[in-house]
């Protein structure tokens, strides 16, 4: 997992667009998913893929952009990667992932392309979102399923749905999975992503979900919104006042060493090692989202 | 080897979107183009090339065309105009 | 001869006065003394009401060749314009010259009474619509004067605009002629541009829908310079006039152009306690506003005094103690109206006092920072808000010039493309405003500062902006959109573009 790396905000941009597609990479978000699925019409299926790529080619983004294809087992699956691909995005997301054969299918369709186009092997990453207790189970083989695997997402609609509920405000039906997908990701170090919240007018209970991704362990969270990105930077970006305490931990750490102290305190505060990690976390975040400088 | 043409459609008239519209033309006719665009001073001639180009990479040589443009870039009008050809040929 | 914006004009133009070639903001300078209307007396016991249109226009003295001019406040509800033009006509006066503050959406109307030869010469500040169409296709006996605010004002008062008749639209007026824009239906708010051409007409005629006994309280356009008052049933369109109340834009790329407008604002170097800004009326301009006023919370740093068209969100900040006082010179909302009523800093103020560019000192001159919308602007950043991508009169001079001539720091706005056209170009097809008054170039993919402002560039490094050069801009809009061929224009001249203080800028011609 690359440390430096940032997927606070991945913003889902619907594929069949173009106004939205050439535009979404002027709002900041740390990731861009050119989406082929869930907001792409069938019969504008056959389209999308053509506008993605284009896209993809021409407009120079200032983040990674990436590709949500439809899932293999559909009829469009295999022809989505196979026009998409030749663009060379960032990585693929597959929706509804069940297991690690899935997985491995891509991957050698993702190397063909690769070694076609004269693209360096593994360049193209693979991200999985889980939406169904089938992808649950198997969350960490999928997570592990190739070493281009950098990230699981839990898909929070459908697998509601697969639970025979809907989405409700509170989220509690979705707290165990959210909890899972965390473990899994963690277990395979990878990025795990939170669900999208789809009624952007609801800014009150989208905070919330954001907050709570955080605290669960969430490197971040998918949205559809501009507005969702400031929202979500607002509450993952660390404060100044963490920053500042981040600084004080780990001070008080190197003072310890270099003075071979055995025991680490600060205001009276014993220092102990998950301390010293969250605040190396704290610090490592703050310097990607450039709003800390580390001092040389 | 000629390509069996049937009418078809690609593409919206939303912003930065052109509809385009194939029509199958008598051999030896040739491309013939039918252009709206708002930007027509300044980009009627590049928008012409585009699908010409997209429709000779796709062997087509006789097709009429109609397309209302609505500020579309050109990666835009290169995927709509595939993907007509896709729905005129299959 | 090339001007020093570098446009080629000729050394006479047809149907125009002689002129200078623009030479540069302030090189240009008055040397004469400043014009006035007649001289007139009304005595004790006269009677200014009259009962209709055409016994106002008979009253008024209006003879064939003459000028008249109307103000622009009631914007798109405006009925006064239109019904006193159509009276006129009836009554058989043809080759008048109209001058208004500008032209409004609703004066495709117009039209005919230019076709007829009623109308046969027009100046203003701004031409939409079919209007402009016809204006920038259509050639009168004299191309169309376009000027600032406050190159109008200069113009009338230096006696290059003499205006005959002002036909001023009132929302209240009291029989000896007192008027102001705060009560009656037709609120308006400022009577900035009004006061003006009362000030300085020959004669000048107040109709209104609200006439009283009086007198009034308060009053914008004192009795002591109206001729005559005439009662209609109705002179404009509320919905028209104020908009309600403005709402902050939603469109997300308005908004990053605003977030980037007001981090311009805060790291420039003049965002001081006691700065004096200007904020356009344009969605992105206005939303600025919103994420200034975070930060001037923030810094705890509030403005001296704002100036402009004023909206309502501005409103807001004067009543939060974040703007010491408000000039307003026109009202944009509902809220602004009610504002500029009931708030004692909240400040009515003539167009000479807002943009003038020879008078001893307008509040633009007092500006440390500008923020404005731009259709296009060049690598030399000049900008164009006159005419569109086809080349048609289509828009509008305003306070653009004046503002950016004045103000310390002028910002600019505007999404890098619109649809396929770049809004960074290697020339605009216009100039309205010359590069040397434009110091930051706003896009939403990506800011630029003049060359000539190394003290801005300074200043805004470290800002976290994404700082470009105007050509790294201008070869990203190219890039994306393609390389826009030129318009191409005929020789004839429909339009002259004056700098502010009457220099030619530049000429607009027939699209072929």
């Amino acid at each position: 997992m690359k440390k430096d790396k940032l997927r606070r905000a991945m913003m889902f941009v619907p594929g069949n667009n173009p106004n939205m597609l050439q535009n979404s990479g002027i709002y900041g978000a740390d990731s861009l998913i050119f989406d082929l699925e869930d907001t792409v019409s069938i019969p504008e299926k056959d389209s999308a893929p053509y506008l993605v790529a284009g896209v993809i080619k021409h407009v120079k983004f200032p983040c990674e952009v990436g590709v949500r294809i439809n899932h293999l087992s559909t009829p469009w699956g295999r022809t989505d990667l196979e026009t998409v691909l030749p663009s060379k995005p960032d990585f693929i997301r597959l929706p509804k992932a069940e297991s690690a054969e899935e997985i491995k299918m891509i991957d050698e369709i993702i190397s063909e392309v690769e070694y076609k186009c004269g693209f360096e092997p593994g360049s193209i990453e693979l991200m999985a979102a889980i939406e169904s207790p089938k992808g649950l189970r198997n969350a960490y083989e999928i997570a592990t399923a190739s070493p281009r695997m950098m990230g699981i997402a839990i898909g929070g609609e459908d697998f509601s749905t697969s639970l025979k509920t809907g989405k409700s405000l509170s989220g509690r039906e979705l707290f165990v999975a959210r909890s899972m997908v965390v473990f899994a990701a963690r277990e395979a170090d990878v990025f795990a992503l939170d669900s999208v919240f789809s009624d952007i007018r609801d800014e009150e209970t989208f905070t919330q979900e954001v907050i709570q991704a955080k605290e669960m362990g969430f490197d971040g969270k998918s949205c559809v919104n501009p507005k969702q990105v400031e929202i979500i930077y607002k509450i993952f970006t660390p404060s100044q006042k963490e920053i500042d305490h981040a600084h004080r931990v780990l001070e008080a750490y190197n003072e310890a060493l270099e003075k071979k102290h055995g025991v680490i305190s600060m205001n009276g505060k014993m220092i102990d090692a998950p301390m010293i990690i969250r605040a190396e976390r704290v610090l490592a975040n703050a310097t990607a989202a450039g709003v800390y400088k580390r001092e040389e | 080897m000629s390509v069996q043409i049937k009418p078809s459609q690609a593409g919206t008239l939303e912003s930065s979107d052109i509809l385009i519209m194939l029509a199958p033309a008598e051999p030896g006719t040739g491309i013939s183009i039918e252009l709206v665009s708002p930007t027509i001073h300044q980009f009627g001639d590049q928008i012409k090339k585009v699908i010409t180009d997209t429709l000779q990479a796709n062997g087509i040589k006789d097709i009429l065309v109609h397309a209302n443009d609505k500020g579309a870039w050109d990666y835009a009008v290169e995927a709509r105009v595939k993907t007509a050809i896709l729905r005129a040929i299959s | 001869m090339k001007n020093a914006a570098g446009r080629e004009i000729p050394g006479s133009i047809p149907g125009y006065k002689e002129f200078t070639p623009y030479a540069g903001p302030f090189v240009t300078h008055p040397t004469v003394r400043k014009a006035g209307p007649v001289l007139k007396a009304v005595y004790p016991g006269a009677d200014k009401v009259v009962k209709t249109l055409d016994e106002a226009i008979e009253a008024s003295g209006l003879k064939d060749g003459m000028t008249i001019s109307f103000h622009h406040a009631f914007r798109n509800g405006d009925y006064v314009i239109n019904q006193v033009v159509a009276a006129i006509a009836r009554k058989g006066i043809k080759g008048l010259t109209i001058a208004p503050s500008s032209f409004l959406d609703t004066n495709d109307e117009l039209i005919p009474y230019f076709e007829q030869g009623v109308l046969v010469a027009a100046q203003t500040s701004g031409l939409r619509n079919k209007l402009g169409q016809f204006l920038t296709t259509n050639k009168l006996t004299k191309p169309v004067v376009i000027r600032s605010h406050g190159g109008r004002v200069r113009a009338i008062e230096s006696g290059e605009l003499k205006i005959d008749v002002a036909f001023l639209a009132a929302p209240t007026c009291d029989i000896y002629g007192n008027i102001n824009g705060v009560d009656g239906p037709a609120a308006c708010g400022s009577m900035g541009y009004a006061m003006v051409d009362a000030r300085l007409a020959d004669t000048v005629v107040a109709i209104t829908d609200n006439l009283v006994e009086g007198p009034i309280c308060p009053v914008s356009i004192p009795q002591h310079q109206v001729d005559y008052v005439l009662k209609v049933d109705c002179v404009g369109d509320p919905k028209g006039i104020s908009t309600g109340a403005l709402r902050i834009t939603s469109n997300p790329r308005d908004l990053v152009i605003a977030k980037y407008a007001a981090k311009v604002i805060e790291h420039a170097g003049y965002f001081k306690e006691g700065f004096g800004m200007q904020l356009g009326a344009g969605a992105a301009s206005v939303a600025a506003g919103k994420y200034l006023r975070d930060t001037m919370l923030r810094e705890k740093i509030a403005a001296s005094f704002a100036i402009g068209g004023i909206v309502g969100p501005f409103c807001d900040l004067l009543d939060e103690g974040l703007i010491g006082t408000l000039f307003d010179v026109q009202s944009f909302d509902s809220r602004t109206i009610e504002s500029i009523k009931n708030n004692p800093r909240h400040q009515e103020y003539d167009c000479t006092f807002y943009a003038n560019p020879w008078n001893k000192g307008p509040m633009v001159n007092r500006l440390d920072y500008v923020v404005l919308g731009a259709t296009e602007v060049d690598v030399n950043f000049n900008v164009n808000v006159m005419t569109d991508s086809n080349g048609i009169m289509m828009g509008a001079l305003g306070g653009h010039p004046d503002a950016s001539a004045g103000a310390k720091c002028t910002i600019i706005c505007a999404p890098l493309m619109r649809g396929r056209l770049p809004m960074v170009t290697d020339a605009v097809q216009t100039i309205s405003t010359p590069g040397e008054t434009i110091d930051v170039i706003v896009t939403d993919r990506g800011v630029a500062v003049n060359p000539l402002r190394q003290d801005l560039m300074e200043n805004l490094k470290g800002s976290g902006l994404p700082l470009f050069s105007i050509e790294e801009l201008k070869k990203m809009a190219y890039e994306l959109g393609g390389t826009p061929k030129p318009v191409p224009v005929s020789d004839e001249i429909m339009g002259v573009v004056e700098y502010r203080d009457g220099s030619v800028l530049d000429l607009i011609r027939r699209p072929m």
